[in-house]
This record gives C-alpha cells, sequence and structure tokens, in this order.
C-alpha cells in the first residue's frame, strides 16, 4: 500500500548533471520500469529513492510524507541489488532472515516467515546452502527472498537479472512478473534492455542523460513515442529515421525521404495535420519501424521500386535492407519474401505506422493518420 | 649435438649451455645448505643435548640422562611460575594489540583528508629497532624523570623495577610497537569487506552495532586470526624488551631460558625448555590454524 512521488529532484556528481528536475507519481502496487542506457540516471533516481544516494534538492515522498533525509533502514523499502549482495559467511536462510533478525523478530516467527518466502521462490531445498554454492538464478530468489520477507513498502530492483545468461533471464523474468501479480507491492525496476522493460512494466519511465523522456505504459511508449529518442531507444530493430519533406501531387501528399526526388504517397489530410501542428521545412523527421516499411514482391499502385541490401533471416522473420533515395531503410518481411541482396521489390510507407518529428529538438509533431 | 638441437636455441639457457635443471640447482642447493647448516643442524644437535647433561663452557662430554631434564623442569615450581607471567603477558600483549590494531582500523577505514600520511605514521613504531624502542622507553617509564609518571601525577611509582608493575610496563610497550602491525592486517580486511553489502544491511534495517557484529566482524576474521597467530607466537617468546628494559625483573619463559643457557651455562636443561616452549607454541598456533580452516570453509 504505497505511493511514491519524486518532486523536482535534482543530483550532481560535481559537474555531472545525473538527475535533472524530476518528477514522477508511482501509484499503489504498480510496476513501474526505470529504462535508460548506462550512465542515464536511473540507477542513481533508484538509489535516491532507497536512501542510498542523497539528492542536492526536490522531495521524494512515500505516501505523500517526504523521506529524503531518513537513512535508508527508516525507509522500510527493499532493493534488489544487481551485485545480489548476498552475505558470502551466511545461508541462504540466514541471508533471507537477515532483516528479520535486524529487527528483532521472535524465532518462531522468523522461522515461518523465511519458509514461507523460501515456498514461494521454490527454494525451500537450498536453505541450507551458502550463497557461493548456489547458481546465479537461485542467489538471485535468495536476494528476492531477502527483499520479499519483511513485506517492505516497496520493492525496487536494480538491473536484478542483467548478470544471468539469456536463457535463464527470460526465467525470471516470467517469475519477477508472477511473483508482483501475486504479492502486489510497488515495484521499481532498473534495465537498459527495452525487451525486460516492455514485458515486465504497467509504466515505463524511460530517462536520457538524467531527463526524462516519456512515461506510459509499453504500447504507448511503443506506438507514440514523444521523441526521437524513445522512438530509437524502444523497438528493436531500431525505428527508421530519415530527414523528410512533404509535398502534394493530385489528391494525394507526398512525403519525399533522402532528398533524391523519392516520394511516398501518404493520405491528402498529411500536409494539413503537419502545418497545424507548426512542422517547419526542413526540420521535419519520418520514423517508422520495420514492420511499417510494407514490401511486395510484385509491382502495385502506391509502392515504389527499390533494391534489396543485406538480409538478415531471423526465422519468424527477416529484417531486409532498402536504399530509398541514398537512404537506407529496414523493412520487416515473413521469412524469404526477398530472396537474395540486389532483388528489385515494391515498397511503401504505412502511412497509419509513420511517426513525424521535429529534427531539431526531437519533438514529435504526433500526428495520427 | 643432437641434445643441444633438443633446446629452444633462442633462450637464454640455452645461450650459456645451462639447462633449467642446472639453474634450478644452483639457486635451490645454497639455499637448502644454509637452511640445514644453521637451522636444521642445531635444532636437532639441541634436541640431542636435552636428553643429557652437558655444559658449553666446561670442555666435559654430555652425558646422557634420559628425560631427567624435561621432568626436572615440569615439575619445577618457579619454571611454572615463568610460563604463568609469560601467559598473562601474552594475554595482556596480544589483547592490548587486537583491541588497539583493530580499534585503529575501524577509525582508519574511511576517507578523510592526509590518511596515507597517518597510515604511515601509526606505522612506525613497528618498523623501529626493539633495542631502541626498549631503551626509549626505559626513559619514558623512568620513575624519577620519566614523562609518564609526571603526566600521570604518580610522583616517583616504580614502573620496571617491580616484577608486576614491569609486567604491564612492557606489555603497554609491546602494545605501542606492535597494533600497527594488527591494524595494517585489519586495514586490509576491512577494504576487502565489499560495499555493497553494507548498502544491503543498511536496506535490510539493520543498525551500526547489528551491522558491525553480524557483516564486519565475521568478514575480518580470518585476518584478525592471522594477526593473533604472530602476536601470539612473538609475545610468546618475547626476549628483548623485557631484558633491556626491566633488567630481567620481568621472567618470561625467554629470559629465564636466557639465563640458563647463557649464565648458568646449563645447557641441557636449556635445551629441554627451549623445547618445551616449541611444544607450547606450535600447539597454540595449531589450535588457531585449526579454527582459521574452519573459518575458511565458508
Amino acid at each position: 500500500m504505497t505511493h511514491i512521488e519524486l518532486r523536482g529532484v535534482e543530483k550532481h556528481f560535481g559537474a555531472l548533471h545525473v538527475i535533472n528536475d524530476m518528477n514522477l507519481v508511482i501509484e499503489d502496487n504498480e510496476f513501474v520500469v526505470f529504462l535508460g542506457q548506462s550512465g542515464c540516471g536511473k540507477t542513481t533516481t533508484l538509489r535516491a529513492i532507497a536512501g542510498l544516494e542523497t539528492i542536492d534538492e526536490g522531495d521524494i515522498l512515500l505516501d505523500g510524507k517526504p523521506v529524503q533525509h531518513l537513512k535508508a533502514a527508516d525507509r522500510d523499502i527493499a532493493f534488489v541489488f544487481q551485485s545480489f549482495s548476498l552475505y558470502p559467511h551466511l545461508t541462504a536462510f540466514e541471508n533471507i532472515a537477515f532483516p528479520l533478525k535486524a529487527m528483532r523478530f521472535a524465532r518462531a516467527d522468523i522461522e515461518e516467515r523465511v519458509r514461507s518466502v523460501a515456498k514461494i521462490l521454490q527454494i525451500t531445498d537450498l536453505l541450507e546452502k551458502r550463497p557461493s554454492a548456489l547458481s546465479g538464478g537461485d542467489m538471485q530468489r535468495v536476494a528476492i527472498g531477502r527483499a520479499l520477507v519483511r513485506q517492505p513498502k516497496a520493492m525496487l530492483m536494480d538491473e536484478p537479472i542483467g548478470a544471468l545468461d539469456a536463457k535463464l533471464r527470460e526465467e525470471m523474468r516470467a517469475e519477477i512478473k508472477r511473483l508482483h501479480i501475486k504479492q502486489g507491492s510497488t515495484t521499481i525496476y532498473v534495465t537498459h534492455d527495452q525487451v525486460e522493460a516492455m514485458s515486465l512494466a504497467d509504466r515505463i519511465v524511460i530517462m536520457h542523460e538524467g531527463i526524462l523522456q516519456q512515461v506510459g505504459t509499453p504500447e504507448e511508449v511503443y506506438q507514440r513515442p514523444a521523441n526521437i529518442f524513445v522512438a530509437q531507444f524502444v523497438g528493436s530493430p531500431v525505428m527508421n529515421m530519415v530527414a523528410a519533406d512533404v509535398g502534394e501531387k493530385g489528391k494525394k501528399a507526398r512525403v519525399g525521404i533522402g532528398g533524391n526526388g523519392v516520394t511516398f504517397e501518404f493520405p491528402a489530410e498529411t500536409t494539413n495535420k503537419l502545418s497545424a501542428a507548426g512542422a517547419q521545412p526542413g526540420d521535419l523527421s519520418l520514423g517508422v519501424r520495420p514492420e511499417g516499411v510494407l514490401i511486395s514482391p510484385t509491382a502495385e499502385p502506391g509502392y515504389i521500386e527499390v533494391t534489396a541490401g543485406i538480409i538478415e533471416p531471423l526465422g519468424s522473420h527477416d529484417i531486409v535492407d532498402l536504399e530509398i533515395g541514398g537512404d537506407m531503410i529496414r523493412a520487416r518481411t515473413p521469412s524469404g519474401l526477398v530472396s537474395g541482396p540486389g532483388q528489385q521489390v515494391w515498397a511503401r510507407i504505412d502511412p497509419v505506422q509513420a511517426h513525424f518529428f521535429e529534427t531539431g529538438s526531437g519533438r514529435s509533431l504526433e500526428i495520427a493518420l | 649435438m643432437a641434445v643441444l638441437a633438443k633446446l629452444d636455441a633462442g633462450s637464454p639457457a640455452a645461450r650459456r649451455g645451462w639447462s633449467d635443471l642446472t639453474i634450478r640447482n644452483a639457486f635451490i642447493i645454497p639455499t637448502i645448505a644454509f637452511l640445514i647448516i644453521f637451522n636444521i643442524f642445531p635444532l636437532i644437535y639441541s634436541l640431542g643435548f636435552s636428553f643429557t647433561e652437558y655444559r658449553a663452557s666446561l670442555n666435559r662430554p654430555a652425558v646422557f640422562v634420559g628425560l631427567a631434564n624435561y621432568r626436572d623442569l615440569l615439575s619445577d615450581p618457579d619454571i611454572w611460575r615463568n610460563f604463568t607471567i609469560t601467559a598473562k603477558y601474552v594475554i595482556i600483549s596480544v589483547g592490548g594489540q587486537m583491541l588497539v590494531g583493530f580499534g585503529l582500523a575501524l577509525l582508519l577505514n574511511r576517507t578523510f583528508p592526509f590518511k596515507g600520511l597517518i597510515t604511515t605514521l601509526l606505522l612506525l613504531p613497528m618498523m623501529l629497532s626493539m633495542a631502541v624502542v626498549g631503551l626509549f622507553w626505559r626513559l619514558l617509564w623512568d620513575p624519577s624523570w620519566g614523562p609518564i609518571n609526571y603526566a600521570l601525577g604518580l610522583g616517583k611509582f616504580e614502573w620496571l623495577s617491580h616484577p608486576t608493575n614491569a609486567l604491564f610496563a612492557v606489555a603497554i610497550t609491546d602494545i605501542w610497537m606492535w597494533s600497527p602491525f594488527v591494524m595494517l592486517l585489519s586495514l586490509a580486511g576491512l577494504s576487502a569487506v565489499p560495499q555493497h553489502l553494507y548498502e544491503a544491511a543498511a536496506i535490510d534495517r539493520a543498525g551500526t552495532w547489528y551491522t558491525f557484529r553480524r557483516i564486519t566482524l565475521p568478514l575480518v576474521a580470518p585476518l584478525l586470526l592471522i594477526a593473533l597467530i604472530f602476536r601470539t607466537m612473538e609475545a610468546f617468546k618475547t626476549f628483548d624488551l623485557p631484558f633491556i628494559m626491566s633488567a630481567q625483573s620481568v621472567e618470561t619463559v625467554a629470559i629465564t631460558l636466557y639465563q640458563m643457557a647463557f649464565q648458568s651455562w646449563d645447557t641441557g636443561r636449556a635445551s629441554a625448555l627451549a623445547y618445551i616452549v616449541l611444544i607450547v607454541v606450535v600447539c597454540i598456533t595449531n589450535i588457531y590454524v585449526k579454527y582459521l580452516n574452519r573459518l575458511r570453509e565458508r
């Protein structure tokens, strides 16, 4: 039952502005993921909420009460470290029991709570082992157990599965999600892996160079990125981003890319919507995800002829590089649709999946076609 | 030629015509020879003496007496008194060093200005010669004009000429000299405790004392134990400080041994006492080492 709020939080490390005027409200039982490249301030923000880092300005509120002057121990927030940070000289049981013992719980109570958490995490038969005898996944289960056992106000996780191998990571990801649904505590999770963020989050908070870029559900940040950074950070392969200019031809709008006179057909209202949004000629970028680039092996109306470049076969689909007007655009096609480099194909851009941005500021013009 | 061809022509050994084996022997044989002549031979020779009635000062052959020397020594109340004094000395001196040394290490285990300089200054006592330390502290403890009596307002308190007081005075001097050693090992242990464990403990709502008792102490324990082993061994056979400072009024085993061997020239009996001391030290050390190995297993 915890509500976390950040108000105008600022933090400097010397000349480095790590957190820049951060404002954020995290609702009770919400699973929020801080996403960003390394060094973007996401971990620092998390550590500041936990009390492991001081802030220079602003307020951190837990259930409406400012806590920025409280020590970590007095905030009652659990934290799962990337390095697990298990106590090497204690068994798994003693590790999980540590916070309870520190708070002087009765022995029988400790025993009961540790056993029940161990049961949820399926580590009951590992309780007598020391961390050095555990695998990475089991160590992280113990670390999560240590966080869960005292029923904290909130759970903070700093890249908790970053140190695990790919397969285990997928497994633990599902487990963390299952656990959150079952336990339902307010959770903040830090990662640089956008797949992890998309699959876990109720809401994603995207940070870049200490500045909050966008807050939204996974669908929102994917479908309606607020700026070029978010558009290119979320989604794999990366969203195509090209300089664009808009003209008219007949009843349709034409969007030219690459400056070589190559134009794609867009609905007529595109021009009006763009000028209403304040788009300036020469300051316009078109973003389209690879699945928004439609490809046909034969000539079709509205499609233009292009040459295929490198093909990355990924099993379920292929990623094909297309050379269009001097720009390289990547398209996602069904496997085997394009047989090899150099093949002539026909392509168009799906207007519904097109995003327009101001090139200079990076801001999205929020045009929906 | 066939043998030479097998050697790597580029290796320095081949160029000088020395094989690896020759080089190895050239380094090892002198060392082994030194060890045998100056350590192993006297050890065995003195073991032989310990079963005889022999005086190195007289030109008379040793007479074999079996275990008589050991029997005499172990039933001699004076020897037991020496061991008791030594035990007291070990407990006071090593206990003091562990407390002061570990305490200093805890204070130094953080960042503050001039940390390196202060640490180096604190290490100075242990770099001094034992004889120099003994002579200086004899002046400090002097009853009529020593600064210690002056500072404590004790008048003409007799430190070094009174056996019990001298024991304390020598032990305190030893603490002053060797606490830095414990401090050095403790600092190494403390800085090896990962910072993230302290963060985890803070998150787990552990207080300062609880964190110290459950995290710091267990993780530093192996190095503390090593310091304890070294200092116990040294303190048990302490000789220089009591010899220089107290004119032999602190009768530790080593002092008695010296008197027996080089003042009364009772070589056979002294050899037996030396062996008893050796066995005691080995036993104590073994207890520590066993405990250390148990700590290491975790």
